[in-house]
């Protein structure tokens, strides 16, 4: 009993410290200040500023690159993605093995070096600063999770399953669009879930190939520039505020849904 | 049953090769309209990749697949009017029960009339099936395999007893002219698997079409079918009844693969006199080579045991063991050094003398597949010859690189346990007990099969090394053939069922071999000898 | 027909091609331009001079040691607190599915905000920013990567292993050392490398949270390519990568061996 106590508390401290930070900004979101007290009293003044503070526009722009960085790559890569997983699994082990291999490299490889190498490469090919650099680099480390996400599902597929259609009259463009599709769906959406916040999260690939001239920022890089020399303003705890809530939100509710199906299914095939 | 004499399907010569590894070998069959034929063999003998062939699925390396009189080798399998039922079902996981079984009807089209287009010609119109019509067929399908309530479930959520069902009904529902079923009841428990076994018949008596099943097991073979065709590495062993198959196996392997049954070495000493375990007995054969060594064998229940000083007795034998087996008791017994199985309903001592009986109708002789292991090869050295990519010490004064044959006898080939202590490694294929002796087939690297005769059993799958004494390799010099100039004429497994077919088809396929072969300038080889098309005709014609 | 029946099965394998290609161009390429420009000057001869600089400049090694101590103080501190929380969750119900959740939320959150969110506490309660701040920071931000693994090979440990154990006479403290840690190898190497590799790489955090004071293996490779130090960069970028392929290496095997080393336990 005394040891359940323990361990209850041991997880509660370690909770605390990772959501500490978390929860002080949102407190202090409210505060209307940066210096962590409550001098004016509770205020929405902070979420207030987000649209009238004079670097509104430049935030605004920059959460607009972000997402629109975002969906390009994240679509891009999970069309390229899902035909490179069937691509991939049609080809002979022999090529197989180093065409997986260089599909893991971007997710095991260190993101400075990915970064610095994209650069090197722009630089070397003279290709132009701006939202492509950007977009390219981004569907190069998004794609392979997509992979990663679609060709288990291929390889769990009963292989007979794609012959079964063949055999009762579809054509192999048919079998593809009725049998293997439905079929890898969910693993194609959630390829493509995970691309979107993996581009959206990004920071390092973005702010070392962004390009000094252009002045595209996403969020991440804008907050960089703008945080790092001068501190937080406090339309930053807003901001700060409303993404942690976003987040976690969205990403707690999609988890119980699933933990509940899961549940269900179970529940389902115990009866 | 409804079987007529018209032909559905003939697999005329037909080899799947992958890389070097052949897993069908000049496979010629013919099966007709409203037949259940069976493919059965073990496990990798080529009777999945023989059924996906005529799916569609694989494409021969070389042969024809005749179906209807059409040839449709080269058809893909959504254009073929056969379909299969697979061995782990293969449903679509997201379609319901309905709509895996309407999945076919939907992509369907049919004949709506004609009519006339305004250049004056008659044009036939097609039309897909309306919703109220694939209702009608689902419906119907799914009746018939039980399930009329099952349409909108999810399949995941049945059993595989039903998921077969649905598979059947999902196949069925286009009314196929064959229904392929790869090992269908395979993941099914016994119980449940011989409930289907008698729906399949069932269905297949009511449909009337021909069924084309594969198997591995040999009593579901025996009980459905109506024709077994036997397959072993690629080739085919026998087509027969399942009668036929039992009491005339044509081999010593469907022998050992069909039933139990005790397999000796023997000479046939001349026609209707054999001799084997020391002792001459009456048989029913005839034909062979004096005192050529021929396997016997014989079934347990045709062992009969006696009093050892009864009339019938034809020799004495001791009891090794008796086990009780339900119905019956399985005694073994050692006569003239050989160990023999019979099934009695008397329970026997251990170590009695009890006397043997057989009628001569139960000794089934058969001439033995090989009686020499024989190897196409070169002379690596002086005194040194490659065999399957080893060298093995020979005595040879023969140049090196010149071509040569190598003979052992089965006896001379020695397995080691551990692959490093032989010359070369190879796998054990197989092992058959021979009453005295274990026969087993060890297959090298490059897929020789060499038969060894040895005292132990070997593990199928065993990874092993082979020797050779050195005085017990027999090398000649042999002509050389050009593989590339010459054409073989295959060898067409009699169909026990229907000899005229198969005989019919053995025809059509030399001649167009010869034909070929002609066309190519090329030479043939029938019967193992390499002759000239001329020849060749000549030889036939005085047959 | 024929042809058209092959042609297919190789379309299929056609899918890949453009994916092949873009990353041999944007992957492969780029990463072969990094080794080409360490042996190559500004005029682009070839060079050892890029390795020398970097082997004999003392600030350069001096970063690399300290991000090599920050690396391995952090991995330790997440590996002692972490694993706690990993076998924790791993007993209760249903494998504590909704407070791994909870653990890993946080790694959701764009690590920037999630450091200068921390910098803006200490700022507030006048922590001075040093090194001691750099490790809070580093711990916080990985230590839900060194949960996730273990809490995975913790779970999947055959709960008759410890049965097993219990009844052949082990205690609570004997069955945790003789079988659960062993099993959970796969785990501690996974959780190991994905924190330690990051940290050494990190980028930005170390500067923030010391106020540009203490620069890790990360911010250094970024300042010489902005430099425009290629060839240095380029060698520092070689020596991270081997970083890399060693952990990934050291991964792989023991994710591979992973049952045979549960094997060789009996």
């Amino acid at each position: 009993m005394v040891k359940k106590i323990f361990e209850k508390s041991y997880l509660l401290i370690i909770l605390a410290m990772l959501y500490a930070p978390i929860i002080f900004i949102i407190v202090y979101s409210f505060s209307g200040s940066s210096n962590f007290n409550f001098k004016d009293g509770f205020t929405f003044a902070s979420y207030e500023a987000i649209f009238t503070s004079d670097k509104s526009a430049s935030l605004w722009e920059a959460v607009g690159n972000t997402f629109l960085i975002a969906s390009v790559s994240s679509v891009c890569a999970t069309i390229m993605g899902t035909f490179a997983s069937i691509g991939i699994f049609a080809l002979g082990k022999r090529i197989r093995r180093p065409v997986e291999a260089v599909n893991q490299f971007p997710i095991i490889n260190s993101e400075i070096v990915m970064a610095v190498s994209f650069m090197i490469f722009f630089v070397t090919c003279r290709f132009a600063e701006g939202y492509a650099r950007l977009i390219i680099a981004h569907i190069a480390f998004c794609t392979p999770y997509v992979v990663l996400s679609v060709l288990p599902k291929l390889e769990s597929l009963d292989p007979n399953v794609y012959e079964a259609a063949l055999d009762l009259g579809a054509n192999p463009f048919k079998a593809m669009m009725k049998v293997i599709f439905p079929i890898i769906s969910p693993a194609i959406v959630s390829g493509f879930v995970m691309a979107f916040t993996i581009s959206l999260d990004d920071f390092i690939i973005t702010q070392i190939n962004k390009g000094a001239a252009t002045g595209i920022d996403t969020l991440s890089t804008y907050i960089y520039s703008d945080a790092r020399v001068q501190g937080l303003e406090p339309f930053w705890y807003a901001m700060f505020s409303i993404i942690f809530v976003l987040v976690l939100g969205i990403i707690l509710v999609v988890n119980m849904a699933k933990m509940r199906k899961q549940k269900k299914e179970a529940l389902k095939n115990g009866i | 049953m409804a079987t007529s004499n018209e032909i559905i399907i003939q697999v005329k010569n037909v080899t799947k090769a992958y890389g070097n590894k052949e897993a069908v070998k000049n496979a010629s069959l013919v099966i007709k309209r409203g037949e259940f034929v069976t493919l059965l063999g073990p496990s990798g003998c080529g009777k999945t990749t023989t059924l996906r062939m005529i799916a569609g699925f694989e494409m021969p390396t070389s042969g024809r697949i005749i179906f209807n009189g059409e040839d449709i080798t080269d058809t893909p399998p959504h254009l073929r009017k056969v379909n299969t039922v697979f061995q782990k079902y293969a449903l679509f996981p997201h379609l319901n029960v309905f709509n895996n079984v309407a999945f076919g009807l939907k992509l369907k089209v049919i004949p709506n009339g004609t009519k006339v287009n305004r250049k004056g010609e008659t044009v036939e119109l097609f039309r897909k099936y309306t919703k109220a019509e694939i209702k009608e067929k689902v419906n119907g399908a799914l009746k018939m395999v039980d399930l009329e309530d099952y349409g909108h479930r999810n399949v995941s959520s049945l059993s595989g007893g039903q998921q077969q069902r649905v598979a059947i009904a999902r196949a069925l529902v286009n009314e196929p002219e064959v229904l392929l079923l790869d090992e269908p009841l395979g993941a099914l428990d016994l119980k449940m698997r011989k409930d289907m076994q008698l729906e399949l018949m069932n269905m297949h008596e009511k449909l009337g079409i021909t069924f084309i099943y594969v198997t591995h097991d040999q009593e579901e073979a025996l009980t459905m079918s109506d024709k077994i065709v036997i397959m072993r590495d690629g080739v085919i062993q026998q087509i027969a009844s399942p009668e036929k198959i039992y009491d005339e196996p044509a081999n010593a392997f469907v022998a050992d693969f069909i039933g139990e049954s005790t397999i000796l070495s023997g000479v046939m000493l001349e026609d209707y006199m054999v001799q084997f375990c020391d002792t001459v007995f009456e048989c029913v054969d005839k034909g062979f080579k004096r005192n050529e060594p021929i396997d016997v064998i014989i079934r347990p229940e045709d062992l009969k045991i006696r009093e050892p000083k009864d009339k019938d007795t034809i020799l004495t034998a001791e009891v090794l063991s008796c086990v009780f087996k339900g119905d019956h008791y399985q005694v073994t017994v050692i006569a003239g050094g050989n160990e023999l199985i019979a099934h009695d309903t008397a329970s026997y001592e251990v170590g009695e003398t009890v006397g043997l009986y057989i009628k001569p109708f139960d000794l089934h002789i058969m001439r033995k597949a090989r009686i020499i292991n024989e190897i196409d090869t070169e002379m690596a050295d002086e005194n040194l010859v490659y065999i399957s990519g080893g060298q093995f010490e020979c005595n040879s004064n023969l140049p090196a690189g010149t071509p040569v044959k190598v003979s052992v006898d089965f006896d001379d080939v020695e397995i080691t346990d551990d692959a490093d202590d032989g010359v070369i490694g190879a796998t054990v294929v197989s092992s058959i007990y021979k009453g005295s002796y274990y026969q087993c087939i060890v297959r090298t690297d490059d897929y020789y099969d060499f038969f060894v005769d040895t005292d132990d059993d070997w593990l199928k799958g065993d990874r092993v090394g082979i020797k050779i004494a050195k005085d017990k390799i027999i090398v000649e010099e042999r002509e050389v053939i050009d593989e590339d100039e010459v054409i073989e004429i295959p060898e067409v497994v009699v169909d026990e069922v229907d000899p005229e077919l198969s005989e019919q088809l053995a025809e059509e396929i030399k001649t167009e071999v010869i034909e070929q072969a002609i066309e190519e300038d090329m030479d043939v080889v029938y019967c193992g000898e390499v002759m000239d098309v001329e020849t060749l005709e000549a030889e036939l014609k005085e047959d | 027909m024929k042809q058209f029946l092959k042609k297919f099965h190789v379309t299929k394998r056609v899918f890949s091609y453009p994916y092949i290609l873009f990353m041999l161009l944007f992957v492969i390429v780029p990463l072969v331009m990094i080794f080409a420009y360490a042996f190559m000057d500004n005029d682009h001869n070839f060079t050892f001079e890029n390795f020398k600089i970097f082997f004999t400049s003392q600030s350069s090694l001096y970063v690399l040691g300290n991000s090599l101590f920050v690396g391995v103080v952090t991995t330790v501190i997440c590996l002692v607190l972490g694993y706690p929380v990993a076998y924790i969750l791993s007993k209760s119900k249903n494998s504590g599915k909704v407070m791994v959740l909870l653990f890993v939320l946080p790694m959701w959150v764009n690590f920037l905000i999630r450091t200068l969110a921390t910098k803006a506490i200490f700022l507030a309660i006048g922590v001075e920013l040093g090194m001691g701040t750099v490790l809070f920071g580093m711990v916080y931000n990985y230590l839900p990567f060194m949960i996730l693994p273990l809490h995975t090979s913790i779970c999947s440990i055959d709960k008759s292993y410890i049965e097993a154990a219990k009844d052949l006479g082990a205690d609570g403290s004997t069955v945790f050392l003789k079988t659960i840690l062993p099993l959970s190898k796969s785990g501690i190497m996974s959780g190991i490398t994905m924190v330690f590799i990051p940290t050494i790489s990190t980028f930005a955090i170390s500067q923030l949270l010391s106020n540009g004071k203490i620069f890790l293996f990360g911010d250094s490779i970024e300042l010489k390519f902005s430099q425009d130090m290629y060839g240095v960069g380029a060698v520092m970028s070689l020596v991270m990568l081997a970083f890399v392929l060693i952990s990934s290496f050291v991964m792989n095997h023991y994710n591979k061996n992973s049952v045979s080393v549960g094997r060789s336990l009996w």
